[in-house]
């Protein structure tokens, strides 16, 4: 079976040898060459190789040794079929092609012998053979090149160069006159549409080739830096267990030292959860309850509730140095859940996000509200965010948050105009639609029962009336 | 008590927020219906049949809040009669209502009626005669809009009350009352 095919020659390291000017082009692995009538035993789970010269089987090193690289060179090649079946759908890709075999029954190799291009030597059958890739490989890309490979005709353009310079006067080294894709230094030409190809492929390959090495580079980074983290694992792991099995008895400075490499751990990014369930990293809980501390007077300055950004605003510029982020913010109020402290972060929904008193009460802000929204003043001209941030002692926009939640809890309504965003006492539940125009109900004691509903109404029209 | 033209206002015409299209779903809804009797009373005290809503509409403005409603909220309330089928839009861009104070069934109602009381329950009339006839003078029918006179018309053709012909012109369509 060996004998069948030409033996490719391999170096050391089992790669093959190329003739002068072959350039290998594509390569699947996993790929079974079956003959379809028995001719030679399959070889097995090998790698094909594609070159422009020839097509190359390597068994697998997990083959015996002896099965050696077998060739086929291309010219050989009498027709290549095109794939597509019904059955391919479920099976692995195959390549079909069919290759001319001489007298003696070895494949037709034109390289050898009389080496004048006949393409085909007397007597010569045919063999069909089915490559099945069994790999993951691009079979559809092995197959484009291999139609390439074939009809470029490489081996040819050699050899009429080869005479071609022969004939030519002087033995210096021109550059490559005559056809083909090869120029007598070897180096490939750039012409016709082949040329265009080739030139692609080689932009892409040189593209690709730096890239890699480009990335060699950052892997090499990349594994140095997994030395790093692993080494800062280790001494979390080792300042862990270290804290846990601590006794009363420690002195301070063990503990100092601790501590402050557990600091610079976390400086350095590294964020250590005991466990998922715990409060987090203890520089947060610090941090949440120093936030929980300092937020108090502004808090009580602020009427009991103030901004979230304005809150991280004095905070940082009161820590001077060491400056927080806003995640860092937010994930300290997030904690304030889990401690029992005074504050508690809460959110609107219009999204605004504030920090208030847990004392503070929504329902003692809408009495104030409604107490100054029923004033004469209000209920002729309404009021606004500024107005309702003057009673209340509380900043304008925190007002405007209050008075929006107290629209949606019916207690106002809006009145949008050039003059502006107005509230106005919410009066539309109190209007009957059967009596818009207020009459006063028959009986007396029916009259008293009506002007207790209307009276907001009734208030409202009297301190409409009175501005004239 | 404020009025427009010789139609009394009620008192919360003049409430400022009753012009703004108010977000919250409860209040909305009250102030939808509000606004919803408001037109239907005042279009049939006026006999307006057809409110456009990029014109001055009366109703839609207050000058003494200096408040009107805003495009959007005029087209919420007109949109609201339509569900309720008191209206109808007459063009896909809703740009135009027709306002139905009576129901078109509310008409033809009216209208039999009006035959009835005139004795005119074999007799021929022209359209324009029940529109603005010496007879119609008085009565709901008196200038009443063409277009809802002639789906009343129509209803009641359908119920073979009466037959619709053409007359000599387009404008003389001619009823034959058989009520």
């Amino acid at each position: 079976m060996s004998n069948f095919f030409s033996k490719a020659e391999v170096t050391s390291s089992g790669r093959p040898v190329f003739l002068r000017n072959e350039v290998e082009r594509h390569l699947l692995s996993g790929v079974d060459l079956e003959p379809e009538d028995y001719r030679f035993s399959p070889l097995k789970s090998g790698i094909l190789i594609l070159t422009t010269h020839r097509l190359l089987w390597l068994p697998s090193s997990s083959a015996t040794t002896l099965t050696s690289a077998s060739s086929i060179p291309l010219a050989s090649i009498s027709h290549i079929f095109s794939k597509k079946s019904l059955k391919s759908v479920f099976h692995s890709p195959r390549i079909r092609f069919q290759f001319l075999v001489s007298s003696d029954g070895r494949v037709f190799d034109p390289g050898s012998g009389s080496g004048s291009g006949s393409s085909t030597g007397s007597g010569s059958r045919s063999v069909v053979v089915t490559a099945v890739v069994r790999g993951k490989g691009d079979c559809d890309g092995f197959l484009v090149k291999f139609w390439d490979s074939w009809r470029a005709r490489a081996w040819e353009s050699n050899e009429t160069t080869g005479s071609g310079s022969g004939l030519a006067s002087g033995s210096g080294a021109g550059t490559g006159t005559g056809g083909g894709l090869y120029s007598t230094d070897g180096s490939v030409r750039m012409v016709g549409v082949a040329g265009i190809l080739r030139k692609e492929q080689e932009i892409w390959e040189s593209t690709d080739k730096s890239l890699q090495d480009a990335f060699q580079d950052l892997n090499a980074l990349m594994s140095k830096a997994k030395e790093m983290v692993m080494l800062a694992e280790k001494m979390r792991q080792k300042l862990l267990a270290g804290t846990s099995s601590q006794t009363s008895g420690t002195n301070d400075e063990e503990m100092g030292s601790k501590e402050e490499m557990q600091d610079w751990l976390l400086s350095v990014g590294i964020i250590s959860p005991v466990t998922k369930e715990s409060a987090g990293a203890l520089y947060h809980q610090q941090l949440s309850r120093q936030l929980a501390d300092f937020v108090r007077t502004p808090l009580e300055r602020a009427g009991g509730m103030i901004n979230l950004i304005d809150a991280y605003c004095l905070f940082n510029r009161a820590r001077g140095t060491e400056l927080i982020s806003p995640d860092d913010m937010l994930q300290a109020c997030s904690l304030w859940e889990k401690f029992d402290v005074p504050v508690m972060l809460r959110k609107f929904d219009s999204r605004v996000m504030v920090i208030q008193n847990k004392s503070h009460s929504d329902e003692e802000v809408f009495a104030r509200i409604k107490s100054l929204a029923t004033k004469p003043e209000a209920l002729r001209n309404g009021i606004s965010p500024t107005d309702a941030a003057m009673t209340l002692g509380i900043a304008p926009a925190m007002a405007k948050e209050h008075l929006l939640t107290a629209e949606n809890k019916g207690l106002l309504c809006r009145d949008i105009s050039p003059d502006g965003f107005r509230f106005y006492i919410n009066l539309f539940p109190e209007i009957d639609p059967f009596n818009i125009y207020l009459r006063l109900k028959a009986t007396r004691c029916f009259a008293e029962f009506s002007v207790k509903d209307y009276g907001i109404c009734i208030t409202w029209i009297k301190a409409v009336s009175t501005s004239g | 008590m404020q009025k427009l033209g010789d139609f009394k206002l009620p008192h919360f015409f003049n409430y400022p927020p009753y012009f703004t299209l108010q977000p919250v779903k409860e209040t909305r809804e009250k102030q939808i219906q509000l606004w919803k009797e408001l037109i239907l009373d005042y279009c049939r005290t006026q006999k307006i049949f057809v409110i456009k809503l990029e014109e001055e509409f009366p109703l839609f403005s207050n000058s003494v809040i200096e408040r009107t409603l805003s495009h959007e909220a005029r087209e919420a309330f007109l949109s609201a009669l339509v569900a309720e089928g008191r209206s109808e839009w007459l063009d896909k861009g809703r740009r135009s209502c027709l306002i139905l104070w009576h129901r078109i069934q509310d008409w033809a109602d009216i209208i039999v009626n009006f035959v009835k009381d005139n004795g005119f329950e074999d007799s021929v009339m022209t359209v324009e005669e029940i529109r603005s006839g010496i007879e119609s003078r008085g009565t709901e029918l008196h200038g009443i809009d063409r277009t809802i006179l002639m789906r009343a018309l129509k209803l009641l053709e359908q119920k073979g009350k009466l037959a619709i012909f053409k007359g000599t012109s387009t404008d003389d369509e001619g009823i034959k009352f058989s009520v």
